[in-house]
């Protein structure tokens, strides 16, 4: 409700065109008797080579912002601009075309998996075409490379000879096989632990200063979005409650929600000296 | 409670043991809480399940023995009378709360039906009336609505759902109670209403110990006295949650606590580099201290030497590098951007 007032108005105030945006984005479900928004009136901006956490708890209509912007799920109002273009009832090649820029990693990485084929097979499914003079597996090593592995001890194996983390890192891989521009990721380290979590996220930030990759990640743990984000935005009940840099946001929180959500999170330390006292 | 030289192994269709749980000695003292940590596939899991002493085919307990409150139990579950034996102690003297237990509720039965049916396990001639009786009373020595009994699972949220199996699981006043990933499923305000529960139902001592498995250490680090942290099936190190924080013995415990990411202002700063390699096999683990290929202090011994438990007082660490530097944190770099 705060934020309804600066609802237009862009995070970095560097004057950047922002790469993806999603403008006064509304989306009703039809449940019985009436409807529920689960993402109400909301406007973000992604700019080129940040990385964007969108925090916010268990139905707080951050997945639902991600499909949407994903063109996965079409918008009750609202607008989705990709470089200044309006994206939101685009079809067939142009929204394969975006669709190529626009990538995803969910946060079951088994489940994105075809269990009977070996990591080469996944990768190589992702291209009947060739691009430029570079050979499938020329690229195929190369995208491998960007998220630490090794394509000959890769390829071969199935998703199950793989850990949580590698599996979660060869998904990035496929994503970035396209040659994308932005990078969804939609709780992509929720289910991995921690040494490995940390791993996945150092790829994506890798990704953003090596590739220049602009990168949405979508979580529910403040921490993560910490290490890892150059802007928060966060949601609570499908309005964006509050925004800003990350250091703004989660150092000097102004939203009550926001505060709410930081005194929740269990700290190391911190804890351990509450209980003591 | 005292549970000594536990090793649970899995039989594998090759004919091999896999031994997940190798030689484990593990203590809770009275009224404390005790986390087990350690990455997936550590063992854990099945550390909690032979603890609780329900382990099935596959699994087998193969050695062990428990103290609890001066009676001894042979953990072991290879003889056909092992399952006879353990019966009466499941859920009354050690009662399991298992990994997803919230979705197990039935969703077309009322919750004080469930309520019903646990405590009918143990005493055939309990009413429904007695068991709601003693549901109802446990709710509100506990503050919670009465009111949940008469409700379906899809009425309740995700964390009053957990909080319930908690409380049934402990209708029986067991000595011990092992929760396995009680929080995981849970959002951070769900987490902490769990966590302020099971601290007030050991200080009212329904239970006299827990074993909080988890391998969130910030969650542990609020609600444990104690800690024990678990590697490729054998513990590394066991001590006060405290020390364990303040002063890792084990460079595993320290890669895990330099992991783990608060939202503070030396998390946004840190960069971490995460445990090289990944968890080894455990049909076939790495001589020695099974921790060497991903260790970044490993010595000449840890390879062919397995390290003994070091007993430094209160805190317990099997690592050679700990026996050449007492009383020193591990040194684990950070490296700041």
């Amino acid at each position: 409700m705060t934020a309804t007032s600066s609802q237009n108005e862009a995070v970095a105030s560097d004057g950047s065109v922002p790469v993806l945006s999603a403008v006064n984005v509304v989306k009703e479900f039809k449940v019985a008797g009436g409807h529920i928004t689960a993402v109400d009136n909301v406007s973000v901006d992604f700019h080129a080579g940040k990385v964007l956490a969108v925090v916010g708890e268990s139905g707080s209509g951050k997945s639902t912002l991600a499909r949407m912007l994903l063109r996965l799920m079409p918008v009750t109002s609202g607008t989705i601009k990709y470089l200044g273009k309006d994206v939101t009832n685009i079809k067939g090649s142009e929204l394969r075309a975006y669709w190529r820029d626009v990538q995803a990693v969910f946060q079951d990485p088994f489940s994105s998996f075809n269990q009977f084929f070996t990591v080469g097979q996944t990768l190589r499914r992702r291209m009947s075409a060739k691009q430029g003079d570079e050979s499938l597996d020329e690229l195929i090593e190369r995208c491998l490379s960007y998220v630490g592995l090794k394509s000959r001890d890769a390829v071969n194996k199935f998703p199950h000879q793989l850990s949580g983390g590698q599996r979660q890192r060869v998904m990035i891989a496929r994503a970035l096989m396209m040659n994308p521009k932005v990078l969804l990721a939609d709780e992509a380290t929720s289910m991995l632990d921690a040494s490995l979590r940390v791993s996945a996220l150092n790829v994506l930030q890798d990704l953003r200063d090596r590739l220049g990759l602009t990168v949405l990640f979508i979580t529910h743990d403040i921490g993560q979005a910490c290490y890892l984000a150059d802007e928060v935005v966060v949601m609570e009940n499908g309005l964006v409650v509050e925004r800003g840099l990350t250091d703004d946001v989660i150092f000097n929180p102004q939203n009550a929600y926001t505060k709410r959500l930081l005194a929740d999170v269990p700290d190391l330390k911190g804890s351990l000296k509450s209980r003591n006292n | 409670m005292r549970a000594s030289n536990v090793t649970a192994v899995y039989a594998a269709d090759s004919g091999q043991d896999v031994p997940a749980v190798d030689n484990v000695t593990l203590e809770v003292p009275e009224g404390q809480i005790v986390g087990l940590a350690g990455e997936s596939g550590c063992g854990k899991t099945t550390l909690g399940n032979a603890l609780a002493l329900i382990a099935n085919p596959p699994l087998y307990t193969i050695a062990g023995s428990m103290e609890i409150d001066g009676q001894v139990i042979d953990m072991t579950t290879l003889s056909r009378e092992s399952n006879n034996l353990h019966r009466p102690y499941r859920g009354a003297t050690v009662s399991l709360l298992p990994q997803g237990a919230m979705n197990a509720i039935s969703p077309t039965l009322r919750i004080r039906d469930l309520v019903h049916d646990v405590m009918a396990a143990h005493d055939k001639n309990v009413t429904k009336a007695e068991a709601m009786d003693r549901a109802s009373d446990r709710l509100k020595m506990l503050s919670m609505p009465t009111r949940v009994l008469d409700q379906y699972a899809h009425q309740l949220s995700g964390g009053m759902k957990q909080r319930m199996v908690t409380v049934i699981s402990t209708l029986l006043d067991p000595k011990l109670l092992i929760a396995d990933e009680p929080t995981s499923a849970l959002d951070v305000s769900s987490q902490k209403q769990l966590i302020e529960m099971l601290l007030q139902m050991i200080e009212m001592r329904i239970m006299r110990g827990v074993i909080f498995i988890t391998h969130d250490l910030p969650v542990l680090s609020m609600v444990t006295d104690r800690l024990a942290i678990m590697y490729a099936g054998k513990i590394v190190e066991n001590g006060r949650t405290e020390d364990l924080v303040h002063t890792a013995r084990h460079p595993y415990t320290a890669a895990l606590l330099n992991a783990v990411l608060d939202p503070t202002e030396e998390t946004r700063h840190k960069h971490v580099l995460g445990i090289p390699g990944s968890p080894p096999s455990l049909a076939n683990p790495p001589s020695g201290c099974r921790f060497h290929p991903r260790c970044p202090f490993a010595m000449s011994e840890c390879v062919t030497k397995e390290p003994a438990f070091l007993d430094e007082g209160n805190h317990q660490v099997a690592c050679w590098w700990a026996e050449k530097n007492p009383g020193v944190r591990v040194p684990l770099e950070v490296t700041t951007v």
